[in-house]
């Protein structure tokens, strides 16, 4: 039995919200990474150990969430995953060889040898692969929005109906890179890297435990948002001709206004709160705006998941494969929230933050 | 190299890549659970130095398993497309069941790794089960998925496409109990083994080392009774196979023709042109009652399908012979440990036996590459069995052979590096004997 409207909305809404978690914490991570790339002045050492000492024990957790976001995909909206993994397969295997590096590198550099070199080296491609990871994903994003990817799928016969071979005339070129390659997926791309390093810096100024780190991280803070803004209206004014579908969803869209109105809002008090040095509200305001600005373009794109033609509707899973979906993820949240809870409580609450990084299993 | 040999092939390496870390994933937490909970009863101090030591390991292991995994599912799309179309809204389930399962595991495993000192002694230990037990549901839940693929269930053909589509039925498929018990006592017995033998080799250079004599009789609890079941449940898989999966059956057997009574064939290396297998040892009525429990039972041979459904012959016939072979050794092994335990004679001072279990630490991982094969490249050319052939699932991008190359490349450099920094680790271990205190364990940052 086809699911119903309402039923493949909650579903989709699920995968934003998974989505929102992976891009508030996980992309924090990678933030961080982009803070150990770019550490300067005379506290560098203690920059990158803030860093290393705030993802250390909760980034593998924070990481499933894309997994979640996956599978939530594939199980729901199969043809809406595959399509994504044919016209997207090379940027998505870069971004995959990102997160393979930023995880093992992370790995090596604290459980690996305690000589200097290597963990200098391993510290190197943990910062590079958690620039150019962000770069790729902010990419594959704006590509989906642009129309593009979904022109291309077409193209190569994976629309809404069944399979086909590439057509043989239009080149490699054309179909699998152009889609994804454009100035404004470029801008969307760094604004990616700038949202995350803006996060980072903003969670850092809680975690810092000295308050020239703090400074530190509020002025990087700063600069990253200064960052988000140049970017973003960047994207803006490419938008309507690389990406219209994307501007005439940001205006159209009822929800367009409002949701624009909430990331101002959002972004000023941010950075209003950095500046009088309020730092959890500066927390909150960050990741606030962050998720407002997800949220807007997925209100722009409803109800396409790839526009022009793969809609919440024609790509979804029968009736009864959502509505089992939804009793596993009941199910999972019962003993994955109070998990979760318990993880940042031990490590992320202003007492644990206080005791310091304490223990772990540092080089001996 | 085409672009469908190019996609099998990086999904081979992916997967024969990811499986390992897995492995330890699923049992190294329960050999630092059992170092743990031994502290906490006895106080001896070697006992903590023993689990946070394992704990260093795993914490490397078990990202390069996260990473690697995180490369798998997203590959499942970015090679095979068609699969995922036809089979996402089916096996989706067991997919999100595996994904409640790591997040459990890895939010545990932090707690585990970065919390000696933040939390009771009691909600270490219990964080510590948790990650073991979420450990062996991420494997529960994956190998369903995979046996879905081996004997599809849970829905209607109809003009081509899934219809009725029951994602419960689709779990509970024949395949699922044979292929998760086989693969949850792989892990234990390869990774249980593969830990002894490292402090057997340990053990054979400094008897006297008491830090490796706790540890080998902890891997040992693990491994030894893994070991000795796995053959047990091999002869389940076995039945299975013959029953659902007759191609599969005859190729492992190396069975071209069609007869009662069919003799089991120990090596041998088939000629599928002539439709023989050469130079095998072949016991009479061997096969039949294997697979069927009846010496007179008639097993079907290759030649009763059609030849483009047929297995590529030689490779599965082989790896079979290679997991089946080394898994008895493996077993006898386990028999001769627990023999040794049983008389009350010391294992860690039997030099002989130290040399076994040297000898047999690379085994199980060998026999879970080998048995993957056989379930992998048996079930060819159907990527879902009697459904869907493997060409039809792979993703029309040309080209495929750059990232197969790109992953391999990636894959054999973290490799090298793992096995460099493991072996690092385990050389640093300390060097204490009967009576001395260990060193205290630096309490430093993670950084
Ligand atoms: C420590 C590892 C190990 C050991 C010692 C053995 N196996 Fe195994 N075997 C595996 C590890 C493994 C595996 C890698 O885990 C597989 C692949 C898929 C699966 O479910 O288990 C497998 C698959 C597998 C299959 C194919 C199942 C299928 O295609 O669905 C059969 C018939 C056997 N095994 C039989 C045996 C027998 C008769 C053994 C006797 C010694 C044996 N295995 C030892
Ligand atoms: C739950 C786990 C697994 C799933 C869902 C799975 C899925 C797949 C898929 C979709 C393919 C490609 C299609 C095909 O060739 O039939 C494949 C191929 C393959 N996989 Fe697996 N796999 C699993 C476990 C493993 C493991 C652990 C190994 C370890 C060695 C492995 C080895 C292979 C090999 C060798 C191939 C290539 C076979 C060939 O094309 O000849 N698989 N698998
Ligand atoms: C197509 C097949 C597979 C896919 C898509 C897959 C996917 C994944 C993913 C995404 C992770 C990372 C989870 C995290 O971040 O914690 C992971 C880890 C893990 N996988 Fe797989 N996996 C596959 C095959 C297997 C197989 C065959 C097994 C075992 C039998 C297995 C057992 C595990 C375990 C125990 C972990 C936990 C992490 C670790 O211990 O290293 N997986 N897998």
């Amino acid at each position: 039995m086809p699911a119903s409207p309402a039923l493949s909305l909650s579903v989709a809404l699920i995968a934003l919200v998974a989505l929102d978690a992976y891009v508030l914490l996980a992309g924090a991570d990678f933030g961080g990474g982009v803070w150990d790339l770019f550490a300067t002045g005379p506290r560098r050492d203690a920059q990158r150990a803030l860093v290393s000492e705030a993802i250390g024990p909760i980034w593998e957790a924070n990481h499933v969430w894309l997994i979640l976001v996956v599978v939530l995909l594939f199980t729901c909206f199969p043809p809406a995953f595959s399509g994504l993994a044919i016209a997207l397969h090379i940027p998505l295997t870069l971004m995959l060889i990102g997160i393979v590096l930023r995880g093992s590198a992370f790995a090596f550099r604290n459980y690996g040898t305690a000589a200097d070199a290597p963990q200098r080296r391993w510290g190197r491609v943990f910062a590079i692969a958690s620039v150019l990871t962000p770069f790729v994903l902010g990419m594959c994003i704006g590509a989906i929005a642009s129309g593009r990817v979904g022109l291309a799928l077409q193209r190569v016969g994976q629309g809404a109906g069944g399979r086909g071979a590439v057509n043989a005339r239009e080149s490699f070129w054309a179909l699998f890179v152009a889609p994804w390659l454009t100035p404004f997926t470029i801008l969307v791309g760094l604004m990616t890297i700038a949202l995350f390093a803006f996060l980072a810096a903003v969670y850092l100024t809680v975690e810092a435990r000295d308050s020239e780190l703090r400074e530190d991280f509020r002025m990087r803070a700063l600069a990253a948002a200064l960052a988000v803004f140049v970017t973003a209206f960047g994207a803006l004014l490419l938008s309507p001709s690389l990406a219209p579908r994307m501007s005439e969803g940001l205006i159209a869209s009822r929800w367009a206004l409002p949701l624009h109105l909430l990331t101002g809002v959002a972004a000023i008090g941010a950075i209003g709160a950095l500046w009088t040095r309020r730092w959890h509200l500066a927390r909150i305001s960050a990741a606030a705006q962050v998720s407002f600005i997800l949220f807007g373009w997925a209100a722009a794109q409803a109800p396409y998941i790839v526009p022009p033609n793969l809609t919440l509707q024609n790509t979804a899973a029968p009736r009864r494969t959502l509505v089992l979906f939804l009793v596993v993820l009941l199910a999972g949240a019962i003993v994955l929230l109070p998990s979760l809870a318990y993880l940042f409580r031990v490590f992320k609450s202003s007492e644990a933050l206080r005791a310091g990084p304490g223990d772990g299993l540092g080089p001996h | 190299m085409g672009d469908l040999l190019a996609a099998r092939s990086q999904m081979a390496v992916s997967l024969g890549f990811h499986i390992l870390f897995a492995v330890v994933g699923i049992a190294m937490p329960v050999l630092m659970v059992i170092a743990e909970a031994r502290w906490r009863r006895t106080g001896d101090s070697m006992y903590l130095e023993l689990a946070k030591r394992w704990a260093k390991g795993t914490a490397i292991l078990f990202a390069v398993g996260a990473v690697s995994g995180t490369v798998l599912s997203f590959e499942l799309g970015l090679l095979w497309p068609g699969f995922m179309r036809f089979a996402g809204a089916i096996i989706g389930m067991p997919f999100s069941l595996e994904g409640f399962a790591f997040f459990t595991e890895a939010i545990f495993l932090g707690v585990y790794l970065y919390g000696w000192s933040r939390i009771s002694g009691r909600a270490h230990l219990v964080a510590g089960v948790f990650v073991a037990v979420s450990g062996a549901a991420s494997a529960l839940f994956v190998v369903i998925a995979n046996a879905w693929m081996n004997s599809p269930a849970g829905f209607h053909m109809a003009n081509g496409v899934p219809v009725n589509i029951d994602p419960i039925a689709a779990m509970l498929t024949p395949a699922a109990f044979p292929q998760v018990l086989h693969m949850l006592l792989a892990s234990y017995a390869a990774t249980g083994f593969a830990v002894a033998g490292i402090h057997a080799i340990m053990l054979l250079r400094e008897p006297q080392n008491v830090f490796h004599q706790r540890a080998l009789a902890i891997a040992l609890i693990v491994g030894v009774p893994a070991a000795i079941l796995q053959p047990i449940s091999g002869d389940v898989s076995g039945r299975y196979v013959a029953r659902w999966q007759p191609t599969k059956l005859a190729a492992m057997e190396g069975q071209f023709r069609t007869e009662a009574g069919a003799p089991l064939r120990i090596g041998g290396i088939p000629d599928v042109d002539a439709q023989r297998t050469r130079y095998a040892i072949e016991i009479p009525y061997g096969l039949s009652l294997m697979a069927f429990h009846d010496p007179h039972a008639v097993v079907r041979g290759l030649e009763a399908f059609p030849r483009d459904q047929w297995p590529p012959v030689p490779i599965v016939h082989v790896a079979f012979q290679v997991m089946t072979g080394l898994g008895t050794l493996l077993a006898l092994v386990a028999v001769w440990v627990a023999i040794t335990a049983w008389r009350r004679r010391d294992v860690a001072s039997h030099r002989s036996l130290l040399r076994a279990i040297a000898v047999a630490s690379p085994v199980g991982f060998i026999c879970i590459e080998a048995g993957w094969v056989v379930t992998e490249v048996g079930r060819q050319p159907w990527v879902i069995y009697g459904v869907m052939r493997t060409a039809d699932a792979v993703t029309p991008m040309p080209g495929l052979i750059v990232p197969f190359l790109v992953i391999s490349a990636l894959y054999c450099f973290l490799g090298v590096i793992v096995v460099w920094l493991l072996y690092d680790l385990v050389m640093r271990s300390p060097t204490m004997r009967g009576g001395e205190g260990p060193p205290p364990t630096s309490i430093t940052s993670a950084g």
